[in-house]
Order: C-alpha cells, then structure tokens, then sequence
C-alpha cells in the first residue's frame, strides 16, 4: 500500500528535508524533496503527493503558507502539513484556516510523524477506495448491464437513459420481482446525480410513525427513544435520489406530507419547526394500480399526478418470456460464481422447463429456482432434474383443490402457511412465496398476520 | 571481496562491539573487520538538544569508509537525532553501503533502570538487524514481532524478535545469491 503514496518534503535547509525523506524511506514510502516553494510547485505538477510536510519559515520566494496555497490549488486532494520551530497560536491558526491537515511543531517524536501518516494515509485509502466502489456501482446499474433482448424492455432502457438527467418524478408500475429498484438505480447512476446518493425506502415495511420519521427525521425528544437529531432519508438523498418503494401503501397523512414535499422541496422534521430544504429527484414504484387506488379514493389524486410525471411500466417476466435463457445464464454464471461451485450453464431440457413456468414472482423468482437448483446441484450443468420440483409446483399449481372462501382469504392462509413453514423468517417467507419482503409486510398488516 | 566493516564512533566498551561483531558473522555471509574507532565529528552535538546529529555521523562513517567495504556499521554511545524528530535508534542509507546505531536508548539507565546487559544485548541484536536490513532495501515491515517493523519507542523494540520474518528473510536470501560474494 506504502509505495503508491508519493510523499514531498519541503525546507530550505537540505539536511531537514533528507533526514526527513530518509526517515520516511526507511517506511516504504517514494519520497522526493523540494529546496523552497517554486520547486515543490514544479515538483507537484508532475506527481501528485498524498502527503507534502512544508517548512513555515523559508526565507526568499515563497514561505511555507504561500507554498501550501499554490500547492492546493494545483494538488487540491493533498494533505499539507506544516512544520514549524516555533510553534505561536496565530501562525496555527492560519496554517489551518488556509487548509493544512496538520500543524507539527519539529522536532517531534517519531510515533507522532509515524501514526499521522498512517492516519492520512488510511483515510485517503478509504477516499480512493470510495471512489473505486462508487464507479463500480455506477458500472453495474448502467442500462446496459439490465439483461433482456425484449422490444418493450428495451423502449424502458433507451427511457431511462432520455430522462436520467432531468429532475422529473417518476412513477414506476410492475408486479413485484420484475427490477423496479434495478431501474431505478440504473436512472439515478446514468444522470448527472451519479454522484449523488441514491436513498431506497420501502413504504410498506414501516408503520405510519416510523415511516414519517424515516423520511423526515425528526428532532431530539420528539418521541419516545428519539434521544438525538437524527437526518431523514430526503436529507440524506440531497443531491440525489429517493426511491419510495410501495408508494401505494403509504397513509393519507403521509401523501399529504409527500405531496407539500414534492411541491416544494421542503419539509419539516418529525417535532421539529425549521424548515429543512432538499434538491431530491424522487422516483416512486408500487405494484398496485394507483389509478385504479385514485378512483377508491385510497390515494390522493393530487399526489399521483405529481408522481407520474414520467411513468413507466415494467412488464412481467412471463411477458418476455424471450429474456428468461438469458437471465438463467447470467443467474447461473454469477450465482455459481458466488457460491464456488463450478456449474457452467443450462441444459436444453432444464430450459424448456424454465420456458414453460409463469413466474408469478417474476425475475426474484427466477433468480431465486436458479439459486437453489445451484445448491443442490452435483453435476457441471443444471439439467432438467434440478427443477422438477419446479414442475410440481406448477403442476400442484393446477391440480390444487380450492376450497370456497374468498381469494383474500386463500392468500391469507397461504401466508401463514409459509412463513410457519419458515418458523417466522419474514426474508425467506418473502422468497418462498415469490414475493418481496415490503410486499409481505404489506400483506401481513392487511390481512392483520400477528408473525 | 565482500566485507563488512564495524567500527566505533566515540568510547564505545569493547564487549559491546564484540557483541555487534558476532551478530552481524552469524547473520551475513561475509567476513566481518574492523576499523579504528572515530571521534564523534566537529560540529556533530547540538548543544541545545544535547543529541548527536545522525546525519553528521553517518557522513563521517562514509567519508572514513575503507574502500573495500560492502558495509560499514558505526556503533556509538552517542544519542542521535535528526531536525524533525526527537531521536533515532539508529539510521541507514536505504539500499546503500553506511548504517550507524545508537546504544543511548537501548540502556535500561536511560530510562532510570539498572543496567541490564542482557536486555541490551538483545536490543542491539534487533537495531544491528534492522538497520543492516535497511542496506540490503528492507523497508519496514508490517509483521509486528519482525526486527524490521517501525520502532518509535523502546517497548516497540523489545516486543520484536531477534530475527527476520520468513518474508524479509527470503528477501536477504535472495539479495546474498544474487550477489555471487560480491556487494549486492
């Protein structure tokens, strides 16, 4: 890690700098030095220093502040640290308003050097690794890395990239497992709030309260347990986007709330009486039909026309039935890969069998039978034996004797059934059933399921 | 010829250097000899610190260098300090030829202990390491217990063992067969 921070020493007096720079060489660090400030300027031009320790007092041209000036202006991601003989309140002071890390008074112990490289080092370690991380995710959720060869997926792809840069609401309608968050993150990461956070809040997983404060924050004492100021996550997107999973599911207050929101980009904190300003785009996805919930009058009308500004509907797996051997490959390689078994592909018959199944819980579903066949699989291709259970349950599916209660009450049943079958774990509950953890949540207080 | 030199600069007890001569015969593949001794060079105490400055004495051990030398290690009883820091145990030219150590802070009496002459036997053992390893291009070494880990205080010393870790070993391995019994 040491020897790809270069390190720059700056004094006038050459024994200081190459004791210093012997010192530091001595730890594995590349360390040039610079005789006064227009040589370490020149110096910094060509290589660009983690770390540039400046002399405060070097008499003729530039002194260790004008140095530590220029130097930021030309490597502004350097951390400067002054030294000085003689250490007065004022010239610290200034050193670090004009933005030195670090005000070291010479000479000083050598732990105290040795621990505040390794401390600026770290953190610009995490820095470089944030920046790796950040374009990795932005990579990964490009359009192009959503899988499909269908002609309305793609209209939704070429969408998300016309509108990725505007401000817009969007609403974003599918059944649950088809990738709404996916394409959402694939607007967020294409535009120019790439940058920016990208803040996902699943509305149905949190009571009213809890979900007001989610998405507010709220103020020290404003509830039980509220013991600090804690940020919501519209402060938290600043700059960025929101995504309000399960919009269908939020209370009336709630909307209202949302809707002064989107209106006018400024909300209060839960107990709190300062308005808080936000430069969110908010993209909104539900699996309900919000105009069918407009016309109950369980969703406010008002709200939803804010909300579909931009609407896109994601169609059902079982709609692109074409994408399915591409997913299961792509399932297959990275899953395989994941879990160090060395599965190659699909076999034809084990596709035709995948081909043939409606995939109620869409690509989730899909993802999921492919995770499991992988785990139990013992040969080097998933054939069509690792999903004949796959086949029962569609069979099952058709052959299953409804008893004559209401549909509401069959899920309901369903439900329990599941998660007891799970012993409570609403995660594997939710993949089980084919669905995602907020829309279980969802069921689970509309059908008052005590788990 | 390969040769590594020892040398005193200032009064320095005989066992003492009997001591650094048997440790660097047992570790390097060289005959060891030694020089005459060299008084400290004018100008090298700095009256206001009342420390030896490093850099002074490491240009004298160059400048009195016999021209045979593959290395040449100084040993002083002086304590050394360079203008940012408050001490050194010891300095080497990184991948170079000169490396002086100090026993100032290696006694337990600088620290206000009874003389203990195993203890800084041992001591100078890992700085005669450490600082030989820094002429051969170690660089300090992540491994704690591993006599070329950075020392910023006596307990950081005394914590390490007398020896290199297999990875700076193999590094020296491969530096002597590289050199064929000349200077690498």
């Amino acid at each position: 890690m040491k020897k790809v921070w270069p390190i720059l020493v700056v004094d006038d007096e050459e024994v200081m700098s190459e004791s210093m720079a012997a010192w530091l060489r001595e730890d594995g660090y590349r360390v040039d030095t610079a005789p006064n400030g227009q040589s370490a300027i020149d110096l910094a031009k060509k290589t660009d220093y983690a770390i540039a320790f400046v002399d405060l007092k070097m008499p003729g041209g530039m002194d260790g502040i004008e140095t530590m000036m220029e130097m930021r202006r030309v490597r502004p991601d350097a951390s400067i640290i002054i030294i000085t003989a003689f250490a007065t309140v004022d010239t610290a002071i200034q050193a670090m308003k004009e933005g030195a890390q670090e005000y070291i008074v010479k000479p000083c112990h050598p732990q105290e050097i040795s621990m505040l490289v390794s401390r600026i080092l770290k953190l610009k370690k995490l820095q470089t690794e944030n920046v790796i991380l950040r374009k990795k995710i932005s990579r990964k959720y490009k359009h192009h890395d959503i899988i499909t060869k269908n002609p309305r997926m793609e209209e939704i792809l070429a969408l998300t990239q016309e509108i990725a840069s505007l401000r817009s609401t969007v609403l974003i309608s599918s059944e649950s497992g088809t990738g709404k968050e996916l394409v959402a993150r694939a607007i967020h990461y294409s535009g120019v709030r790439a940058e920016k956070p990208f803040v996902s809040v699943s509305c149905a997983a949190l009571t009213e309260t809890l979900l007001e404060s989610e998405l507010f924050g709220h103020e020290k004492g404003s509830f039980t347990g509220a013991e600090g100021q804690t940020k919501g996550k519209f402060e938290l997107a600043d700059g960025g986007t929101i995504f309000l999973d399960e919009i269908g599911d939020i209370s009336a207050k709630l909307q209202a709330d949302l809707l002064r929101v989107l209106q006018e980009r400024r909300f209060y904190r839960v107990g709190g009486s300062d308005e808080v300003s936000v430069d969110v785009r908010v993209i909104a996805a539900t699996n309900k039909n919000l105009a069918d919930e407009v016309k109950e009058g369980r969703f406010r009308d008002d709200l939803y026309y804010r909300l579909n500004v931009i609407e896109i509907r994601i169609p059902p797996l079982r709609e692109r039935r074409e994408d399915i051997p591409l997913l299961a490959e792509h399932f297959v390689q990275t899953i395989a890969s994941e879990l160090g078994k060395d599965i190659s592909g699909i076999s034809g018959d084990a596709l035709k069998i995948l081909m043939d199944y409606d995939w109620p819980g869409n690509v989730r579903e899909l993802e999921n039978v492919i995770e499991r066949a992988i785990v139990t699989s013992h040969n080097g291709t998933l054939i069509d034996t690792d999903f004949s259970w796959l086949t029962q349950r569609a069979q099952a599916a058709q052959n299953w004797e409804v008893p004559d209660v209401p549909l509401s009450e069959l899920e309901r049943r369903a439900i329990i059934a599941v998660l007891e079958r799970k012993r409570g774990n609403v995660k594997e509950a939710a993949a089980s059933l084919g669905i995602d953890r907020s829309t279980l949540y969802d069921k689970l207080k509309r059908y008052e399921i005590v788990h | 010829m390969s040769v590594v030199y020892l040398l005193a600069i200032g009064a320095v007890p005989a066992p003492v250097l009997d001591w650094a001569e048997t440790i660097v015969s047992e570790w390097c593949p060289w005959p060891v000899k030694r020089t005459p001794s060299l008084p400290f060079p004018e100008g090298s105490y700095d009256v206001q610190r009342g420390q030896y400055k490093s850099v002074e004495i490491m240009k004298a051990v160059a400048q009195n260098a016999p021209r045979e030398a593959t290395r040449v290690l100084a040993v002083t009883e002086g304590d050394l300090a360079i203008p940012t820091l408050t001490f050194v145990f010891g300095q080497a030219q990184l991948d170079g030829r000169f490396a002086v150590v100090s026993l100032s802070r290696l006694r337990q009496e600088f620290y206000g202990l009874p003389p203990d002459e195993a203890i800084l036997r041992e001591r100078l053992t890992k700085e005669v390491l450490h600082e030989l390893g820094h002429t051969f291009g170690l660089t300090h070494c992540s491994t704690p217990v591993c006599v070329m880990s950075l020392a910023t205080h006596i307990g950081l010393v005394d914590s390490k063992e007398q020896r290199y870790c297999e990875s700076c070993g193999a590094f020296l391995v491969r530096r002597f067969a590289a050199s064929n019994g000349d200077a690498p």
